[in-house]
């Protein structure tokens, strides 16, 4: 089973319910459970409010959000047209920290890279490309 | 997201369902931050309704815990369950805050 769709919006705030309504149509689409359709609902929020906060500094911009089903595969590709910026640089939190210590924020990638069973980004042309994968069959210490 | 409260002996419960997203997470902090305003200082978060938490949810959390601590109040969660608990266990939540089953374990345990 291949199947394909894509949605191209404003890169505001008041979108992201449409992007995430538009991958957790295609993560049920490919068979994905309940727990894991909303894991990668969040996996998609932190990718898309990081562009929606950064990417474009201000200015208006697009993102293009583009779900591919291969058998038991989901790829989500998530493209913006701002500066390069690879946002698996970033170091990931100190999770073992008291709460005192702990930082605020920082948990948006961590998220995208823990949820996921794959995280990529490449640069081609103006665009940043964001590729999250999930695979089906993957389970979790939390399942319920 | 919806918020619904009850106070026992002094104990703020707070029932939050549906959704803390990058939309909502605000509205939930302001809710919180109000009671805390308000004189409360001893909070059960029932989680058991909630079916979705992005990192700003959490991010508000860390927030609301960190007054609360300063003010020596203090925060408590019951009822994760699914990719609520997940969330929890991956931020590492789990080591700095108390976590119960159930609202019931979470006041015997007050």
């Amino acid at each position: 089973m291949t199947h394909s769709s894509t949605l191209t919006l404003p890169a505001t705030i008041s979108n992201l319910e449409r992007f995430l309504e538009l991958v957790s149509k295609c993560a049920l689409t490919c068979g994905m459970d309940k727990k894991r359709v909303t894991e990668i609902e969040i996996a998609t929020e932190e990718a898309l409010v990081n562009i929606i906060q950064h990417a474009y500094r201000g200015e208006k911009g697009e993102i293009e959000v583009e779900c591919d089903i291969k058998k038991d595969t989901l790829s989500i590709k998530i493209i913006d047209y701002g500066p390069p910026f690879n946002i698996l640089t970033l170091q990931d939190p100190d999770v073992n920290a008291t709460l005192e210590e702990r930082k605020i924020g920082g948990l948006g990638v961590f998220f995208m890279k823990k949820l996921m069973d794959g995280v990529d980004y490449k640069r081609e042309g103006n665009k940043n490309i964001l590729i999250l994968t999930a695979y089906k069959d993957r389970t979790t210490e939390f399942d319920s | 997201m919806d918020v619904t409260f009850k106070k026992e002996n002094d104990i703020a419960i707070v029932y939050i369902k549906g959704r803390i997203d990058a939309i909502s997470a605000p509205e939930f902090e302001k809710r919180i931050d109000g009671m805390i305003s308000e004189g409360n200082s001893t909070f059960v978060l029932d989680l058991s309704e909630l079916e979705y938490i992005s990192s700003a949810g959490l991010r508000s959390i860390l927030v609301l815990a960190k007054r609360l601590k300063s003010e020596n109040g203090k925060i408590v969660f019951s009822g994760l369950k699914g990719p609520v608990a997940e969330v929890f266990k991956i931020s590492g939540f789990y080591s700095i805050f108390n976590v119960f089953a159930d609202e019931k374990e979470a006041l015997k345990n007050m």
